[in-house]
């Protein structure tokens, strides 16, 4: 839950600029909702990385992985399990 | 150029009186600052303020016909005027001055409103025919030169620049909502609206009639293109190149006409390299230049510059820009532009026509509207490839040819096709959608609106405000046919082009310091040719300004030929906010209480984006512009409403107060 409170919390507040959170289900789509383009798919890159120390490789640049806050949560879990 | 300015009674019985007409006149001193002239004539009064180009000594306005029955106020070059001047004397007529302006005033006894066809310029004019009580509007066909009029106590105002209009003004002015959803999805309110309520502006290549207490306005010109497949120029690669230069050496020939000394604006690129190259082609060995130079390498472009600078051997001035100083002449900007803007791109180019100014030059020429006219933006490239995609959209290595153009793209070379797809599919099941192009951007741009207050959302709402179907509406019904190529061209030269780059970006930073800027590849023989090319003359596979690089052969340095195009840009968050604290009144006008007096943003949100500038996380593009947009608002209220009655109802002229 923390992770997902953190995740959503930094898309809330860096690309919807507001802390409420029915302003984002867990399931949307940010490609759908117009909340990342190309470069805003770094930022979200370079949050994972600092925030989480974890390393997103080309390969991985995928929506399957990044595209909504419950495939972000998932996408760490898996990277933190197989560190 | 120059600024004019005038009131007609529809409804209204009482004269027009001088008194009335000088502080309009006043407010655009900048525009005129050698002479201001009256006329005054029952209900209608014309004013002008004049900068001194042609005939110093005999172009005096407004200016009388030859039957005494006409009166002209008239800002702008009628390049054509020796031509045209000696086939109406051939014909009979007799001139009093050496002007142009008396030229335009024959050709309207001899053709009427068909004039404005004879014409090869850039003009806004207002021409009295007293006889018939008949008051005409007129505009130039791409939209070099600004005109705007509203109605007030049963009278039409009209006026080079909107702040001459508002002495008028009992109350202050109000912005358009719907205008400002328009800047946040176009970035420029679409022509006849303006960001001013009840203020509208000719469209370009329209002309208004004011006659019997009404108004109707007529088009008299459009960007037109051949049907696909249809009537496209024949000959050559080199045959075409051939004639395009003859076509541009001409345009750039006849607009160093001027009894004042010309120069000429030198960014380094392909368009004013191309341009000093036909001037000094054209016999002029003296030539001054000016460019912009950035702190920042990655906007900076002098290194081209000095490539051009020696090729041509032209005597160059330049003004170094700093982040700080776009910041700290921000303000002043927006005051001139009259609209927010979301890029301080005009900046520069204020600061540059001051260079040029006390430099003791008032006229430039530049090469602005080649990329329209020839084909050379980014966007018609990606167009080009989503086109070619669209017709096999499941193709797996077509949209990959966009890495070509946006190279930050790589990172995400392997499976990074999906969101490649995700961030340029759109639309691209509707490839003949006349907004194929340009759509993404302009979705983009949208999420500015994000921003808005609940306030204006709601209005928004419930007024049904829709920019791009607005904008749809509007189009010439022969677009449907055209290559999407041209589709692209059309919606680009008006949408951006005329509705901001000549004028936040032209016109009105030009004029703020009193220059006049010459435009050669809008000239518009040479758009009527290149609209007749076949795109792939303008962009041969992904070549962009093909034929204009075939033409240009020998007159520019191969380096210059050959290099990627970079868009002109200025800095941005670092011109407002240096190490998280922003300039006094980036952080005035930005608090929550401003901002909540205002009414047009959410205080909340914008405190969001303003930590998040304060924390360095602020890149893309996105954010950027959003800060730009709302910024730009926020003084556009402070400049025109919150300090509508100092500025406009005082003695002062043209001088702004700062937050």
């Amino acid at each position: 839950m923390e992770l997902e409170q953190k995740i959503k919390g930094y898309i809330l507040e860096n690309y919807l600029f507001t802390d409420d959170p029915s302003a984002l289900a867990s399931d949307d789509s940010l490609l759908d909702r117009g909340i990342v383009d190309s470069t805003g798919i770094l930022e979200v890159i370079m949050f994972l990385e600092e925030e989480f120390g974890v390393s997103v490789e080309d390969e991985e640049m995928v929506p399957e992985n990044l595209d909504s806050v419950r495939n972000l949560v998932a996408f760490v879990q898996r990277k933190r399990a197989a560190a | 150029m120059c600024g004019i300015a005038g009131i007609l009674n529809l409804r209204a019985d009482y004269p027009v009186t001088r008194e009335e007409l000088e502080p309009m006149v006043g407010r655009l001193h900048h525009r005129g600052p050698d002479a201001h002239g009256f006329h005054c004539d029952g209900g209608l009064g014309l004013g002008h303020a004049r900068l001194s180009i042609i005939d110093p000594a005999g172009g005096g306005q407004p200016m009388a016909g030859p039957a005494g029955d006409c009166w002209i106020a008239f800002n702008g070059e009628i390049f054509n005027y020796l031509e045209l001047r000696a086939d109406l004397i051939a014909r009979g007529h007799r001139f009093r001055t050496r002007s142009d302006t008396e030229v335009i005033l024959h050709l309207y006894q001899a053709h009427g409103d068909d004039f404005v066809h004879h014409l090869n310029g850039q003009f806004a004019i207002a021409l009295w025919d007293a006889r018939r009580r008949r008051l005409l509007l007129v505009r130039d066909r791409v939209g070099i030169l600004p005109l705007f009029y509203t109605e007030q106590r049963g009278r039409l105002l009209f006026a080079s620049e909107v702040k001459a209009l508002l002495p008028a003004f009992d109350a202050a002015p109000a912005l358009d909502p719907e205008a400002l959803d328009e800047i946040m999805t176009f970035w420029a309110a679409q022509a006849p609206r303006t960001p001013f309520r009840g203020v509208r502006q000719l469209r370009p290549g329209e002309m208004l009639i004011a006659e019997h207490g009404g108004l109707h306005t007529r088009r008299y010109w459009d960007w037109l293109y051949p049907p696909e497949g249809g009537d496209y120029l024949n000959g050559s690669d080199d045959a075409l190149a051939g004639q395009l230069r003859e076509l541009l050496e001409d345009a750039t020939r006849i607009r160093l006409r001027a009894d004042v000394p010309v120069g000429a604006y030198l960014s380094g690129g392909l368009d004013s390299s191309a341009l000093v190259g036909m001037i000094q082609a054209g016999g002029i060995t003296a030539l001054r230049t000016f460019s912009i130079g950035f702190q920042d390498q990655d906007l900076d472009e002098t290194g081209f510059q000095q490539q051009v600078i020696r090729h041509v051997g032209a005597d160059h001035s330049r003004v170094q820009c700093r982040a700080q100083d776009v910041g700290a002449a921000f303000p002043e900007t927006v005051f001139h532009a009259e609209s927010p803007v979301l890029r301080t791109a005009p900046v520069p180019m204020r600061l540059l026509s001051g260079l040029v100014r006390r430099q003791g030059f008032k006229v430039v020429l530049t090469g602005e509207g080649a990329d329209e006219v020839l084909g050379g933006y980014d966007l018609f490239k990606e167009g080009k490839i989503r086109q070619f995609w669209a017709a096999q959209a499941g193709s797996a290595w077509r949209p990959l040819l966009l890495k070509r153009l946006y190279p930050y793209l790589n990172i995400t070379r392997g499976q990074g096709l999906e969101y490649l797809k995700r961030f340029f599919g759109t639309g691209l099941d509707d490839p003949r959608s006349p907004f194929f192009s340009h759509l993404t951007r302009w979705q983009s741009t949208a999420q500015c609106k994000l921003f808005f207050s609940d306030g204006l959302q709601a209005t928004l709402r419930d007024g049904g405000s829709d920019p791009i179907a607005r904008l749809r509406q509007s189009l010439p019904p022969e677009l449907d046919g055209w290559h999407p190529f041209h589709k692209a061209q059309y919606v680009e030269a008006r949408t951006l082009m005329a509705a901001y780059l000549l004028c936040s970006q032209g016109d009105r930073m030009l004029m703020a310091n009193s220059v006049e800027g010459r435009f050669p590849f809008l000239d518009h023989r040479v758009i009527a040719f290149a609209n007749r090319l076949h795109p792939r003359m303008k962009m041969r596979a992904l070549n962009e300004k093909f034929l204009l690089k075939r033409a240009m052969r020998g007159l520019v340095p191969e380096p210059v030929l050959s290099r990627h195009k970079q868009p002109y840009r200025a800095p941005d968050i670092p011109a407002f906010f240096s190490d998280g604290a922003g300039a006094d009144y980036v952080e005035e006008l930005l608090s929550p209480e401003v901002l909540h007096r205002y009414g047009y943003f959410h205080p909340a949100r914008v405190q969001r984006l303003v930590e998040k500038i304060r924390r360095g996380r602020a890149i893309g593009n996105k954010d950027n512009m959003a800060l730009v947009g709302i910024l730009s608002t926020q003084l556009w209220h402070y400049h025109f409403v919150e300090n509508h009655h100092r500025n406009f109802h005082g003695v002062t002229e043209g001088a702004v107060g700062r937050p």
